[in-house]
């Protein structure tokens, strides 16, 4: 090692004033004491794009790049040929959420893109198939009682398993799954949500 | 046979229409005005330089494709205009990518063209094949895969035009071998349009303007942020107004160095982790900020927590999605920085009444003075001692570059700026070996009464420094100063205050002489060892007409001292290594 170097002169760090305020991880200015975490919250947002290729991979690098938190992404035509309409959930704090948008609309095949109303026309598609055990009992009645009372469709019986469509917000989907536990679940295959505002209230 | 270069016969030819999609690429590049690209030839490009064969732009060989990326970006940042560079497919693509990078995190405007090969290969796995456009998405602003030999020139006028306008960056087209061969029946260049849905803010909310000026007008500590954005919004001149007329000081980022002129008494220089200890007692103790063309980097603002904790935040930037990103702004103002700052001039209706603020930064500047003391240390010229005597011996239009590392460091705090455009490095990415290229492509946009000199550490020297081969062959007036402690100065400095002084690759038991490498290229070397030959060999150096090179052994212990722990906070910066020890 060599000779220590002389660094500059002036007061020490324990020498000097400093402010007692604090900023939250989000930069905001909170009040001495206070965590100033905020909560997070599931937004969905609907972007038209570009109808090119490539468009996807620049929308999902953008969301693991940034780290955002995302439950589902779906993309799909429209009723323009030139646009597709990306619909995407996320589960971020609201500055999290402002990001998201903000960022997306910078991707340049991004055309327009809007934080939806909570009361917006929100439904996801679900595929559950289960296991076929109903020689066993009379549990075959009870699954149909079950898909009745539901309004789900049964889509296929064979090779001892039965294969029903669900649909519903992702909540709905969510509990169906849960029901349908007392039978076996072998497979679930979801679209992710889509979404429109209601009425007059244009999407994007 | 070299391409003809006969002014009389290009003037006489008649210019003809594009006839392959490489000749409208080139045809593209000429009408949008740039003069001259930086570039490694290859494969899958053949065709386009084939094109450059007929053209009258000024293409420079480049040892690497990375130097040509840089050498672009610094062009791109000299004279506002994109820079262009080129390369092949496959490692002339992936070779780019580190430039271009660099110039993404610091909003520079580049225009990348590479080779690809021919579409009905892509996918293959071909020779040279890479995918260009997947592995560019994260680092350029755009990218386009060109599928058309008929619009291929329409897209990259496109990409020419998004680099410059908004916020700057690179941009990139990706142009695969049977496009840019192919022929083009009727095409002719048209000025490119940004699409429709692209809107470039220009002024901000009348209504956040107005609030905004109440602040400023009722702040008792009111300070400006100058960032990368005043420059690249040529918004200088708007803020030495502002900051005048209203007396407030000005603190800059390192990418805002030059924004305002740093031997002005309101002149703070950089804050920051290796910033002045007044600039960030300024930012540390402001109740208003005036921020403008910035995006809060975690290395100019320490821990989020500590950052400006007493301050509201009036954040000017053309970028909506820098605002409120890092630091919560309580006025947005999204907008051109040029534009706004007058619009925000105009709604000031007094100065704020800031007496005592004044004199505590008058205070603060004394008590923190980055005065370094001694010319020398263990015997050897101090590397503080040199950049200042570098910028006794230039103009004050002399454009700086640099690597990355401690010398960077040394650069920004005792070189004194004083104009827009000429201190070029690489911040945001921190991209070792920035400086040598960057000198040569800042030197092909500089005007022939600028100097260029290019402080350089002998790690990022070792890193690019077979760029002097081009700047030998181009007969380029730089001089490049590498500040030469052996090592990885930076990285050893940490070492010592943070891993208990375990020096891991950081120190070289080696380091080759510059100045032979220098003479060996064709330049000129010269050795400092003694600190009597500072002045002397620097007036030589800068005297010489082409590339020098001044190998100046400096003591390898030398520290850079202001510095601010990483996350720690900017008020509690270390003046020595006992207070990094206390921290």
């Amino acid at each position: 090692m060599g000779e220590k170097s002389k660094g500059l002169k002036g007061p020490s760090p324990s020498d000097r004033p400093h402010p007692n305020e604090r900023r939250n991880p989000q930069g905001i200015r909170i009040d001495p004491g206070s965590s100033g975490e905020l909560e997070n919250r599931l937004a969905t947002f609907s972007a038209l794009v570009k109808h090119e290729p490539g468009v996807l991979a620049k929308v999902s690098g953008l969301f693991s790049r940034r780290q955002f938190n995302i439950e589902s992404l779906t993309v799909g035509p429209t009723e323009d040929e030139n646009s597709a309409r990306i619909t995407l959930v996320v589960d971020e704090n609201d500055t999290g959420i402002i990001q998201v948008k903000k960022q997306l609309a910078k991707l340049l095949p991004v055309i327009s893109v809007k934080e939806l109303s909570e009361d917006a026309v929100e439904r996801e598609l679900c595929l559950v198939k289960i296991t076929n055990h109903f020689d066993q009992g009379n549990s075959l009645e009870q699954l149909k009682e079950l898909v009745e009372k539901e309004g789900v469709d049964i889509l296929d019986i064979s090779d001892g398993t039965v294969t029903i469509e669900v649909r519903g917000s992702k909540r709905d989907i969510d509990d169906m799954i849960e029901m349908f536990d007392e039978f076996e679940i072998k497979e679930v295959a979801r679209t992710g949500t889509v979404a429109l505002e209601r009425g007059s209230k244009k999407t994007t | 046979m070299s391409k003809s270069t006969n002014a009389d016969q290009e003037n006489t030819a008649e210019k003809s229409n594009p006839k392959t999609g490489a000749q409208a690429v080139v045809a593209s590049l000429e009408e949008a005005g740039v003069r001259v690209i930086f570039g490694v030839q290859g494969g899958a490009i053949m065709p386009v330089y084939d094109a450059l064969y007929d053209s009258k732009l000024e293409h420079i060989t480049m040892g690497h494709e990375q130097g040509a990326a840089h050498a672009a970006d610094a062009y791109g940042i000299v004279s506002g205009q994109p820079g262009v560079c080129i390369a092949t497919s496959g490692p002339g693509a992936t070779n780019l990518i580190t430039g271009l990078a660099d110039a993404n995190m610091d909003s520079v405007p580049v225009l990348a063209l590479t080779g690809q090969v021919p579409t009905n290969f892509v996918g293959n796995d071909a020779f040279q094949e890479c995918d260009t456009i997947g592995v560019s998405n994260p680092v350029t602003k755009a990218n386009f895969f060109a599928t058309e030999s008929e619009t291929v020139g329409d897209l990259v006028s496109l990409a020419f035009l998004l680099a410059r306008e908004g916020r700057q960056g690179p941009t990139l087209v990706d142009l695969p071998k049977d496009v840019t061969l192919g022929e083009v029946s009727d095409w002719k260049y048209k000025p490119p349009k940004l699409p429709d849905h692209v809107e470039i803010p220009d002024g901000a909310d009348v209504k956040v303007v107005e609030s905004a000026a109440t602040a400023l007008i009722d702040a008792k500590k009111p300070v400006i942020l100058a960032g990368g954005g005043v420059i690249k919004g040529n918004a200088c001149e708007q803020l030495y107004k502002f900051a005048t007329e209203f007396e407030i000081p000005v603190v800059t980022t390192m990418p805002g160095i030059g924004s305002f002129p740093e031997d002005h008494e309101l002149s703070l220089k950089p804050a920051g982790m290796h910033g002045t200890g007044y600039a960030n007692m300024a930012l540390t103790h402001c109740d208003v900020m005036l921020a403008v063309g910035t995006r809060f980097d975690d290395r100019l603002t320490g821990g989020v927590d500590t950052f400006a904790p007493t301050a509201e935040i009036i954040h000017i930037d053309i970028d909506p999605a820098e605002i409120s990103k890092n630091i919560h702004a309580d006025y947005e103002l999204v907008g051109d920085a040029a534009t706004v700052l007058s619009q925000l001039h105009k709604v000031m209706q007094a100065k704020p009444n800031a007496e005592e603020w004044l004199e505590q930064i008058k205070t603060w500047k004394q008590e923190y003075s980055i005065e370094y003391g001694e010319r020398e240390s263990n015997g050897k010229p101090r590397p503080q001692y040199i950049i200042e005597q570098l910028c006794e011996a230039t103009e004050s239009n002399t454009i700086v570059t640099t690597g990355v590392g401690q010398h960077q460091m040394w650069a920004m705090l005792y070189w004194t700026y004083k104009e827009p455009r000429t201190w070029v490095s690489s911040h945001g990415l921190g991209t070792m070996g920035y400086g040598l290229p960057a000198a040569i492509g800042a030197r092909f946009a500089a005007s022939d009464d600028q100097k260029v000199v290019c402080i350089d550490g002998d790690g990022s020297f070792l890193m690019t420094l077979q760029e002097l081969s081009v700047a030998v062959r181009e007969e380029l007036d730089i001089t490049v100063v590498v500040l030469n402690n052996a090592g990885i100065g930076m990285v050893r400095q940490w070492q010592d205050a943070f891993y208990g002084h375990r020096r891991m690759a950081s120190e070289y038991p080696w380091v080759p002489d510059f100045s032979k490498i220098a003479d060996a290229f064709g330049a000129k070397g010269f050795l400092l060892e003694n600190v009597e030959d500072v002045e002397s060999i620097i007036r030589e150096a800068i005297e010489y007409k082409g590339p020098s090179v001044i190998d100046a052994r400096i003591d390898p212990a030398e520290n850079v001292f202001p510095m601010v722990p990483s996350g720690g906070a900017n008020g509690l910066f270390a003046l020595t290594e006992e207070h990094l020890e206390e921290l």
